[in-house]
């Protein structure tokens, strides 16, 4: 690796991997985690809380199937509620993982090694978490496999392919199922690793099992490369896709305040923003709590900083101009939405919506902030809660005003709503406590690949 | 050692990815074609010294790209205009700009899926046995070893002689590879 790189104020770049770390110690240090280590109290806690909170969104889902969606604050004419606000929140956070595994790895960035695999994890459990909504939504989600997929039923009925709402399940659908396969692929060689490390026989043959025999052969390398750098090339032009799509369900609509050409670019950003607030979220008391700061070092942490402040800006660029194309459009309607965001009843949460999306994130110009983790992971917190709350600002207000005063309501989030949101939360939780104790949470192979013994002397350069 | 029992080859363990790459680049030089080498993490080096590209991963994730574009559209038009047809106000039953989203997910699923599927079944996995598992030390090619194994079958090999080769190329310790 090269020396740490001077800049002329005299500030030394923190390494992607703190030095004299070996083959031998990155791959003891994960994989003991797994294997060996013994886990802290937190960890236990945590894990508590959150499978308490999942067993609530068990309880508010068998009511939700007994009794149907009128137990949730939906009616006319705020007909869409917290089930969609809370599937593009879940499905935005998601996104984080597939930039950071894809994107990074085209664009050659080093620093993504230590962090794209629970990064991918937190992808699939959101998504998971995600799924939920649209599935139960219809209240009766085994009559859905027939508005959904497309199979040969007997009333003969197709899916309209028409319709955005489609798109979304054939995006989604496709999103988890390669981001399950990404996961995967990059974590068959760690498999072989802990397959070969494991004390016990039956750990040993679950995860050799697992590992489908992998041994490391250099064929098998040279394959396995070309698969996952195609995959990552698939894998990008899906991610924004995905978003896209999602923005679609909204922006294909007549209603002022979704009917916008500006959604899909302004959703993509936003799915990027709230998900590294997310990887943040989790990265800063995952490495304090398992003493991984000298895989995960202040270069990351610094480096996913500043991607949220500037996917922020983004964000903020789409909130301006949502406000513009209000004045801009001359249309009464739009004018009225935007008027009614910024001062009728909802405008609290549009104000607090601008403060925690666009002002506390900020603050990350500062480099004390930057690079003090207790800081920037109450900003994370804080854009975490910022993008939620655009979603509902972006789905209640704009349906709460119909076209016809005596058509206007408000929207009042009931307890199950409110148990089904925070339910997915601890469902997140558990799957992602889980994720920490059976599976090494930071890819080990990758890490090899940084450790300076890696490099072959004397190669030609290639 | 015991010279009788059948055997899979002979297997050289080594300590850097250097001495792994001058040593597969040498028994490549030597004729060796029936060899591989094993490491922890993937070495560029490695595939150039042993010439093992397979270019047949990228031409089968195009195919399945086309075929999932090719069912995707397919089965939009044949679901519009033949299975279900629904005439509003006469619009074409194969109105294509709304069909490109799905197509476009289905290209990037199948794509996808054969990208998996290509690199573990041309690989021959899954195999839950393989010989070079029946040396011990090879549980730390998975961590932090090198190793390179010159099959039996290959047509040059001779174990005196393939052992003096590998003796040649200064390895850790040199085993023999139980079938």
């Amino acid at each position: 690796m090269d020396p740490k790189p001077a800049t002329t104020s005299g500030y030394i770049r923190p390494p992607v991997i703190e030095p004299g770390h070996t083959f031998t110690s990155v791959t003891e240090k994960i994989s003991a985690i797994v294997l060996t280590r013994r886990h802290p109290f937190s960890w236990f806690f945590g894990l508590t809380v959150g499978f308490l909170m999942t067993m609530m969104l068990m309880m508010a889902l068998t009511y939700l199937l007994i009794k149907g969606t009128g137990i949730w604050g939906i009616n006319v004419p705020v007909g869409w509620g917290f089930a969609i606000i809370n599937f593009v929140w879940w499905i935005g956070i998601g996104h984080a993982g597939t930039l950071i595994s894809a994107i990074l790895l085209l664009l050659n960035q080093d620093w993504r090694t230590s962090i794209n695999r629970f990064a991918e994890a937190m992808t699939l459990f959101a998504v998971a978490c995600a799924a939920i909504f649209p599935l139960v939504h219809t209240g009766r989600p085994w009559l859905a496999a027939y508005w959904l997929f497309p199979y040969p039923n007997s009333m003969g009925v197709w899916p309209q392919f028409r319709s955005p709402l489609i798109w979304d399940v054939f995006a989604v659908g496709t999103y988890a199922t390669v981001s399950l396969l990404f996961w995967y692929t990059g974590l068959v060689p760690d498999l072989a690793t802990l397959r070969d490390r494991a004390k016990r026989v039956w750990v040993a043959r679950l995860y050799g099992a697992l590992a489908l025999g992998w041994r490391g052969s250099a064929r098998h390398w040279a394959r396995y490369e070309t698969a996952y750098l195609l995959l990552a090339g698939l894998s990008t032009p899906l991610v924004l896709s995905v978003h896209t799509v999602v923005s679609f369900d909204f922006a294909v609509s007549i209603i002022p305040g979704w009917h916008a050409t500006i959604f899909p670019p302004y959703f993509v950003a936003g799915a990027i923003y709230a998900g590294f607030a997310m990887v943040l979220t989790l990265a800063i008391p995952l490495r304090a709590i398992y003493g991984l700061q000298d895989f995960i070092t202040m270069r990351h942490i610094e480096n996913m900083a500043k991607v949220m402040l500037v996917t922020g800006l983004i964000v903020g660029y789409g909130y301006v101009m949502e406000a513009f194309f209000g004045w801009y459009s001359a249309n009464r309607y739009e004018s009225f939405m935007i008027w009614n965001r910024m001062t009728g009843p909802y405008a609290p949460y549009y104000w607090a919506l601008i403060f925690c999306n666009i002002i506390t994130p900020q603050w990350i110009w500062f480099k004390r902030v930057r690079t003090t983790p207790i800081l920037l992971f109450m900003v994370a917190m804080v854009v975490n809660v910022g993008m939620w709350l655009e979603r509902f600002v972006i789905v209640v207000t704009s349906l709460h005003r119909d076209f016809l005063p005596s058509s206007w309501g408000m929207f009042h989030a009931t307890r199950w709503d409110y148990m089904t949101f925070f339910g997915t939360i601890g469902l997140f939780v558990t799957l992602f406590f889980l994720f920490i104790r059976v599976l090494p949470m930071i890819s080990i192979f990758e890490m090899r690949t940084i450790v300076p013994g890696a490099k072959v002397k004397g190669a030609e350069p290639h | 050692m015991d010279q009788t029992r059948p055997t899979y080859g002979l297997m050289a363990e080594f300590d850097d990815p250097t001495a792994l790459v001058a040593a597969a680049r040498q028994t490549y030089a030597e004729g060796y074609r029936q060899f591989d080498s094993y490491s922890p993490f993937p070495i560029h080096e490695l595939f150039d010294a042993m010439k093992c590209e397979d270019r047949r991963v990228p031409l089968f994730v195009l195919l399945g790209g086309i075929v999932g574009a090719v069912v995707g559209f397919g089965l939009q038009a044949w679901v519009s205009a033949v299975a279900y047809p629904l005439n509003i106000g006469g619009r074409p039953f194969i109105s294509w700009p709304m069909f490109i989203p799905v197509t476009f997910e289905l290209t990037i699923l199948f794509a996808a899926l054969t990208a998996v599927l290509s690199w573990i079944l041309l690989s021959g996995l899954p195999l839950p046995y393989h010989p070079v598992f029946n040396v011990p030390r090879f549980a730390t090619a998975s961590q932090d070893r090198f190793f390179l194994a010159i099959e039996a079958v290959d047509p040059k090999f001779d174990r005196k002689r393939t052992f003096e080769f590998l003796q040649s190329l200064g390895p850790r310790e040199i085993n023999d590879v139980e079938a």
